[in-house]
């Protein structure tokens, strides 16, 4: 907690795995196609693996550490 | 529904005495035959808690000689579960200490199993008694809603608002499983399959109701919430993919498919937000969380030991 409340960030990266997002967003993948969110937290892929881009699906987790992102 | 199928003394005293008008569990001084038996009557009374059952009135969710008699039975387990769990320091930073400690949890894989290598009837086993929890899924860790503070409650919801479908309750998890069940040809009303399932699967079960009904133990439930879904992601791929390859139907494959990629949106939010936010707020509840994901990890071990020893032997 801060003096102005609570830290509640859109964005949070996480060290080593996805980017979280808070909120509806479209999301544009390296193909150059719109995936609208929909949950409220989504996940993107940062390490660039996952098979269900461009949200992340766990795979970070299965890399050696020099490749998570 | 009615209550279950006894299966010892003590659930047998037990389901006659819910059952009868008076409801007179007070003289009832058994001890359970054996694990079979204890677990089945922890979990009729804890069940009690949820919808309850038509042959028992619901007066008795609060009767003093039901919750001295759950209470004896939950002693017991959860010594057994402490005895079974070694007391760990997680590394800094804590988000990342707690999941290494369960990447580094190593157990048998029951996904990897239906991936590659089980039949469909094996499959169809699977999903009758997983059907125990997910068709109440999310549920036991509402009961820890109410005992967090600000932070890591707000967190909670903000995941568990996705495990009940974000408001509609098409997309509520627990309903998907049901249209899964439905779509395979197997009953999807609650606990259809409680008679059929083994002990392992009432432990599982008991465990996360007894986390989520005691204020004492919400950081349990919350350790057992963050383990349960950095263990999900990946198989539910696995599943979803072992599915695919026995036909199963759409509707089941979807469920799991929405399982990977929910699943790795809930475990960020599980280690850090949620668990992350606890033990920032209460340093002293660590040792509980780590408990809880242990509790989490060995209860899923011991169930996939299980199925894999009579599967592999068939």
């Amino acid at each position: 907690m801060t003096e102005h409340g609570f830290e509640h960030p859109d964005v949070i990266i996480c060290p080593g795995g996805p980017l979280l997002l808070r909120g509806d967003h479209v999301v544009e993948d390296a193909d150059g196609v719109a995936h609208e969110t929909r949950r409220p937290v989504s996940a993107v892929c940062r390490c660039g693996k996952s098979a269900d881009q461009p949200w992340c699906d766990g795979t970070h987790k299965v890399l050696p550490a020099r490749d998570r992102p | 529904m009615l209550l279950p199928k006894a299966r010892g003394e003590l659930s047998e005293a037990l389901f006659e005495a819910l059952r009868s008008e008076t409801g007179e569990v007070g003289s009832l001084h058994l001890r359970p035959t054996d694990q079979d038996d204890a677990h089945i009557a922890l979990w009729a009374m804890y069940e009690l808690h949820y919808a309850g059952f038509e042959d028992v009135d619901d007066e008795l969710e609060w009767d003093p000689d039901v919750l001295g008699l759950r209470r004896l039975l939950e002693r017991d387990f959860e010594a057994g579960l402490r005895s079974r769990h070694t007391a760990t320091t997680l590394d800094e930073p804590f988000a990342e200490g707690l999941f290494a400690y369960v990447a580094d949890h190593d157990g048998p894989s029951l996904a990897a199993y239906v991936q590659r290598t089980a039949d469909r009837e094996q499959v169809l086993e699977l999903l009758r008694h997983r059907s125990i929890y997910h068709l109440k899924e999310s549920d036991p860790v509402a009961w820890t809603v109410p005992r967090l503070p600000t932070a890591p409650k707000a967190a909670l919801i903000e995941l568990q608002y996705d495990e009940f479908g974000g408001g509609d309750p098409n997309r509520l998890h627990a309903h998907l499983f049901a249209l899964g069940l439905e779509a395979s040809g197997l009953r999807a009303d609650p606990y259809a399959y409680i008679d059929d399932v083994p002990v392992e699967i009432l432990e599982l079960n008991n465990a996360m109701s007894l986390f989520g009904l005691h204020r004492r133990l919400r950081a349990a439930s919350l350790g057992h919430l963050a383990a349960f879904e950095a263990t999900s992601s990946l198989p539910s791929r696995r599943m979803a993919q072992g599915l695919a390859r026995l036909e199963l139907p759409q509707e089941m494959i979807a469920y799991y498919e929405e399982h990977v990629e929910a699943d790795a949106v809930h475990e960020q939010l599980a280690v850090r937000t949620i668990c992350g936010a606890l033990v920032a707020d209460e340093p002293h509840l660590v040792d509980d969380v780590v408990f809880g994901a242990f509790t989490c990890l060995d209860l899923e071990d011991r169930y996939a030991q299980r199925m894999l020893g009579e599967w592999e032997a068939a």
